[in-house]
């Protein structure tokens, strides 16, 4: 199994940046990371377009939606997050979304985002976890933004079909001061 | 030229009136951060902030980093980030734990009282007085129930003076901790803005916006937030003199009579809240405390305290700001503790179902002013029933701009001063 698997090596500091405790897969099931990255990508379009109920659609019914600050590792439970949402506030976020009167995304941001480097993760249950990297360009009222992120997923099969138990964005900038982060990242 | 100085700011701000261009001038914005920033009481930061001898944390006053530290001593020091031998930074990490500070240039170490220990190679340094180059400190450092301020001089009003009766509003929020104590340990987000920094302040006590630009969250949310900024809301805006402001909800919350409705709860949802608050200040009291919940104050110059969260304003330019916020905790109640954080997390920082859409409300702002005709802003909503409570402050209705002109009454005489 070791001969399989890499950990991050480093500093503290880049352990603090990267993530502690990752085992990486060194073989994989082509089929499977087909279908993870081809989820992805859809999952990545319905952010781009706001199309806000097929992206909730998307979610399993104990999901968890994290954007952390500060770090990589941070503890959600005591530490300030960005977002750390449960179904139900998920849904809340959407639900303001489609009033039409959520004035920072009105009108809505313009969204193309790239995603890559996908690599599959050693799973401690049935999920599927998977990370890659995320670029996203947003143009906006105020003016041009690009996000970086590194971002993981678990994925669950669900009669058949792909559905997302977790979600964890770690901007690369999320030690500092960002501007308004309202779209769907 | 004095009097020019005078006539010049007594033009720019009338009553219920402001010109634009202090929200975009450069030169007005430097000329604040000498006279607001770098010469009156400034918040820093909070003591559990630092909770451990040699604890660090980087914090700022206006737009200049200050190392707020527990030295040695177990004494809180604001100390200045500069190597006084070329102007290195002596520390890049954002907070730790160290007993003392060695500059990466040319080795100068410090302590973390400040004192310069030693430099490289001290034979180069002859009859050097070590104890005239240690790090420069803020002025005056004082501390109000935990909260750290910084003061730039000397001279001037003490703390408590600076607060009046602000101090008030305070003590209301420590005494919604069963301890009388809260802290402030769970880090902040940092919301960058393109926004001049008074657009904030204005905005914290500003009940005339909630009920459009949060209409979002309040009509998917079930709030009871909208009822206390509509038209025939009893919350009332108060000046407590020196810039500083609130919104006073109690007569809402008393009309209510119901413990912790204030934050959108019951007394049976938080029994081990409840107990220990009834522990600590007996039943009657605590009742009361929980009826009129967490105050909800803007403290002159960039400290909000608002009810369960604080923000930190940070001006960086005339036209771009940070808003550090962060949830309150209260100092061993763990139950209302993380529903603190997470109702903090779901409204405010960068992604916040609150602070996102006021934040677009300060950059669209800014950007109006650009629009050069009209000159001036309008701020005389309720100026007609503007009237003093029993304790000689003024007051007037929550949806009044009552804060926005005391702020600036204040600005004007910090600002006519030479
Ligand atoms: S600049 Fe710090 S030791 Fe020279
Ligand atoms: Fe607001």
């Amino acid at each position: 199994m070791a001969a399989e698997e890499t950990v991050i090596d480093g500093p503290d500091i880049l352990k603090e940046w990267v993530g502690k405790g990752r085992v990486f897969s060194k073989s994989f099931d082509q089929e499977l990371y087909h279908e993870v990255q081809q989820f992805v990508f859809r999952e990545a379009r319905l952010q781009d377009i706001h199309d806000y109920d097929a992206w909730e659609d998307l979610w399993t019914d104990d999901a968890i939606y994290w954007v952390p600050a500060n770090g990589t590792d941070t503890d959600p439970e005591r530490d300030m997050s960005l977002i750390y949402d449960n179904r139900s506030r998920i849904s809340l976020r959407i639900r303001q979304l489609k009033t039409g009167r959520r004035h920072s995304q009105t009108p809505p941001s313009q969204l193309a985002r790239v995603i890559s480097n996908f690599e599959l993760i050693k799973s401690d249950n049935n999920d599927i976890k998977v990370m890659c990297n995320a670029q996203i360009f947003e143009t906006n009222l105020r003016g041009d933004t690009m996000w970086a992120s590194r971002t993981e997923y678990s994925l669950r099969h669900i009669n058949g079909e792909l559905k997302m138990a977790y979600k964890k964005v770690v901007l690369i900038n999320n030690n500092k001061p960002i501007f308004t982060l309202s779209f769907l990242v | 030229m004095e009097q020019y100085a005078h006539s010049k700011w007594k033009k720019l701000i009338q009553p219920g009136l402001v010109h634009g261009s202090l929200y975009y001038d450069e030169e007005i914005f430097k000329e604040e951060v000498e006279k607001i920033w770098f010469r009156t009481w400034v918040y820093v930061g909070h003591v559990s902030e630092v909770p451990n001898v040699n604890d660090f944390v980087t914090k700022t006053i206006g737009p200049m980093p200050v190392l707020m530290v527990r030295d040695r001593n177990n004494e809180i020091q604001l100390l200045l980030n500069r190597c006084p031998h070329r102007g290195n930074a002596v520390c890049v990490q954002e907070k730790g734990n160290r007993a003392r500070f060695t500059c990466p240039y040319h080795s100068w170490t410090f302590s973390n009282t400040g004192d310069l220990i030693n430099y490289a190679f001290p034979d180069g340094y002859q009859g050097t007085d070590k104890s005239k180059l240690g790090l420069a400190k803020v002025a005056r450092i004082a501390i109000y129930r935990g909260f750290v301020f910084g003061c730039m001089t000397e001279e001037g009003p003490t703390l408590e003076e600076h607060l009046g009766g602000a101090k008030r509003a305070i003590d209301q929020l420590c005494d919604n901790s069963p301890t009388g104590e809260i802290e402030i340990s769970a880090g902040f987000l940092r919301h960058r803005t393109r926004a001049n920094w008074k657009f904030i302040l204005e905005n914290e006590c500003d009940g005339y916006h909630p009920g459009f630009v949060h209409s979002s969250i309040f009509s998917v949310a079930d709030s009871a937030i909208g009822s206390l900024y509509g038209s025939d809301a009893v919350a009332v805006t108060r000046s407590f003199g020196n810039g500083h402001t609130e919104v006073d909800p109690r007569p809402e919350f008393r009309r209510r009579d119901e413990p912790l409705s204030w934050f959108g709860t019951s007394a049976d949802r938080l029994p081990d809240y409840t107990r220990q608050m009834n522990e600590a200040y007996g039943e009657e009291r605590a009742r009361q405390i929980m009826i009129d919940g967490a105050p909800h104050v803007m403290i002159f110059p960039n400290l909000f305290i608002a009810e369960i969260q604080i923000f930190v304003i940070q001006p960086v330019s005339a036209n771009e700001s940070i808003q550090h916020s962060t949830a309150i905790q209260f100092k061993g109640a763990p139950d209302i503790n993380r529903r603190l954080r997470q109702q903090t997390m779901g409204s405010v920082g960068p992604a916040g179902f609150l602070l996102a859409d006021d934040t677009e409300m300060y950059e669209r702002n800014q950007r109006g002013l650009e629009i050069r005709n009209p000159e001036y802003l309008y701020l005389k909503r309720g100026e007609h029933r503007e009237r003093r409570d029993e304790d000689g402050f003024l007051i007037g209705h929550s949806t009044d701009d009552l804060p926005s002109r005391e702020i600036w009454r204040h600005y004007l005489s910090i600002m006519e001063a030479q």
